[in-house]
């Protein structure tokens, strides 16, 4: 379903910034597929959710999705296809704006944007029915502004929002990073339980390595703008954090000491 | 005192003109968080049409109508330079307004100042004492329609998009929605809104200016934060909001018609303007600063995480 062939990315190129991003990227990922992305600061991983979603230009190689070539759609156009969670709560959502009003702007994602009524009196009925499988207390908070919500309270809202229209890709980048352990944990099983409920391929980014064998069907790890590793199926089942750890120091001479995959 | 009463009518209706404006900045100031500086050159683009439409015989209305669309224009051609030049949107503002003021000059035929008398015209509101009364029901009925239309709009889908966009790009591309062209048509509506302003304006004092304009973002900028000091803890919602400006503006012009009464001079109002505009501007970042050590003392070197 998504197909990535010799995608090639260079920040800065020319200068002394210059930062060999994405150094030749191939992946297919099929249908159903729930694929944790690991690998050190730097490797590519963010950057490579954002190619496919379309936040920068790649500088060659191409990217279909179902067959249809999107490496030159703009990123507003091809956005029907994705959902997305960032790393940071405050990126997901519109602070300024209700609840609902962030809801129905993430159902209408692919949609025609007309003079009809922002949120109509069906859509609120359905998503008090949606955050109320939340279990936290936002249903009767439809009109309250997102930016007075706790971070985690922002992350699941915008996980709603990018599943809701069961996107063909869901890309999360780290999207518990920045929350508590509690809150991380809760909303990491709420989104395996979106995923499944759905059956929505996904690409997850995460530093945390045990949730990276715990969840999903296939694992891959990046370093230095290249996957490095990709495994699936029993094999992935019977990964350890040593052996992840133990690869990692290979391919990168040892340099993961300082890294902070150690602390996952 | 008695006197002081008897002038107010004049500066409620100034004011309640430049607080049509300064909901067209609200629009962009607010909503979209871009300092649009298109406006000075739109509100003389606004009151420049008006009068060269109706001394050659055009119905008010369809003078008041086509003033806004040049507005309207006028964003337009700010938005592009914003969003398909990639100019920064200060200075894409800066840039449409020094354009104006050549193409304003045109449109008076080379006359920096063009009268409008109201004993020829069907004028609709005024400063002439005896119809001040009608100016302000006129401009209180303008005020209504345009915080009724836009308060619709901001509920629309579309107008949601608009929000968006203001509130957060990442998110609203995340979603599907084109913020460049939201960009446009938010700029659009406001400039609209204030070209609108600036024909009213144009009547009430009885002439287009080519300078009429200068430093209107300015006072639109000050009506905005003076109903946020004032109004801000009461007016939550979008179309109280949108009140709360014009009354800011009529609060701005009340003060203005008292200092001048005590003795100040006229010419040191933009002066006093941009004073009061920028202690504003800053009182909010002081305030942030101030709690901000406040909390690193309570912390007491405790590391705070980012």
């Amino acid at each position: 379903m998504l197909e990535i062939k010799g995608v090639y990315k260079t920040f800065n190129p020319g200068t002394i910034n210059e930062k060999k991003a994405l150094n030749g990227i191939d992946l297919t990922l099929n249908d159903g597929d729930f694929v944790t992305v690991i690998g050190g600061n730097g490797a590519g991983k963010s950057t490579l959710l954002n190619m496919v979603t379309g936040v920068y230009p790649v500088d060659c190689g191409s990217i279909k999705i179902d067959g249809i070539d999107i490496t030159n759609l703009p990123e507003y156009k091809r956005a029907k296809y994705f959902g997305r969670v960032f790393q940071d709560p405050m990126t997901g959502t519109a602070a300024d704006m209700q609840i609902d009003e962030n809801l129905a702007l993430a159902a209408r994602r692919g949609k025609m944007r007309t003079l009809r009524n922002g949120v109509s009196k069906k859509e609120r009925e359905e998503f008090k029915e949606l955050l109320k499988k939340l279990d936290l207390g936002l249903e009767n908070r439809l009109t309250s502004k997102v930016g007075l919500l706790s971070g985690g309270q922002r992350q699941a809202i915008t996980l709603l929002m990018a599943t809701m229209q069961n996107p063909k890709l869901l890309l999360l980048d780290e999207h518990t990073a920045a929350l508590d352990p509690q809150t991380a944990a809760k909303v990491l099983s709420l989104t395996d339980e979106l995923i499944s409920a759905g059956n929505i391929t996904t690409l997850m980014i995460t530093h945390n390595m045990k949730d990276a064998i715990r969840l999903g069907n296939r694992l891959i790890m990046m370093y230095d703008g290249k996957i490095i590793y990709d495994i699936s199926g029993e094999d992935k089942k019977n990964l350890h954090v040593s052996d992840l750890l133990e690869l990692f120091a290979k391919a990168s001479n040892g340099e993961f000491a300082n890294d902070r995959m150690m602390l996952a | 005192m008695l006197s002081f009463l008897q002038s107010l009518p004049s500066p409620i209706a100034q004011g309640m003109i430049w607080g049509i404006m300064a909901i067209g900045v609200y629009i962009t100031y607010k909503v979209l968080d871009v300092a649009d500086l298109t406006v000075d050159g739109t509100l003389a683009t606004g009151g420049a049409v008006l009068v060269v439409l109706t001394t050659a015989g055009v119905n008010i209305y369809i003078a008041m109508i086509v003033a806004f669309l040049a507005g309207c224009l006028a964003g337009f051609v700010t938005g592009l330079l914003h969003t398909r030049f990639g100019i920064p949107a200060i200075l894409a503002g800066i840039l449409t307004q020094l354009a104006l003021y050549s193409l304003n000059l045109r449109i008076m035929s080379a006359r920096a100042n063009v009268p409008i008398n109201w004993r020829m015209y069907d004028l609709i509101v005024s400063s002439r004492t005896d119809v001040l009364p009608k100016t302000i029901l006129i401009c209180a009925i303008f005020i209504v329609a345009i915080i009724g239309i836009l308060y619709w709009f901001f509920g629309t889908e579309l107008g949601h998009s608009v929000r968006a966009t203001g509130c957060n790009q990442a998110m609203a591309r995340a979603n599907g929605i084109n913020t460049d062209s939201r960009k446009i048509i938010g700029l659009i509506i406001s400039n609209g809104i204030v070209a609108l302003s600036g024909g009213l304006l144009a009547q009430f004092s009885g002439a287009a200016d080519v300078n009429m304009g200068r430093g209107a973002i300015v006072i639109g900028l000050a009506a905005v934060i003076i109903s946020e000091v004032v109004f801000g803890k009461i007016f939550k919602n979008f179309a109280l909001r949108l009140l709360g400006v014009v009354f800011g503006g009529i609060i701005y012009y009340i003060v203005i018609s008292i200092v001048l009464k005590l003795g100040l001079n006229a010419n040191d109002l933009k002066l006093l303007s941009a004073c009061v505009v920028a202690l504003f501007l800053g009182l909010p970042y002081w305030k942030s600063k101030l709690s901000h050590k406040k909390a690193k003392k309570e912390k007491k070197g405790e590391k705070v995480n980012a």
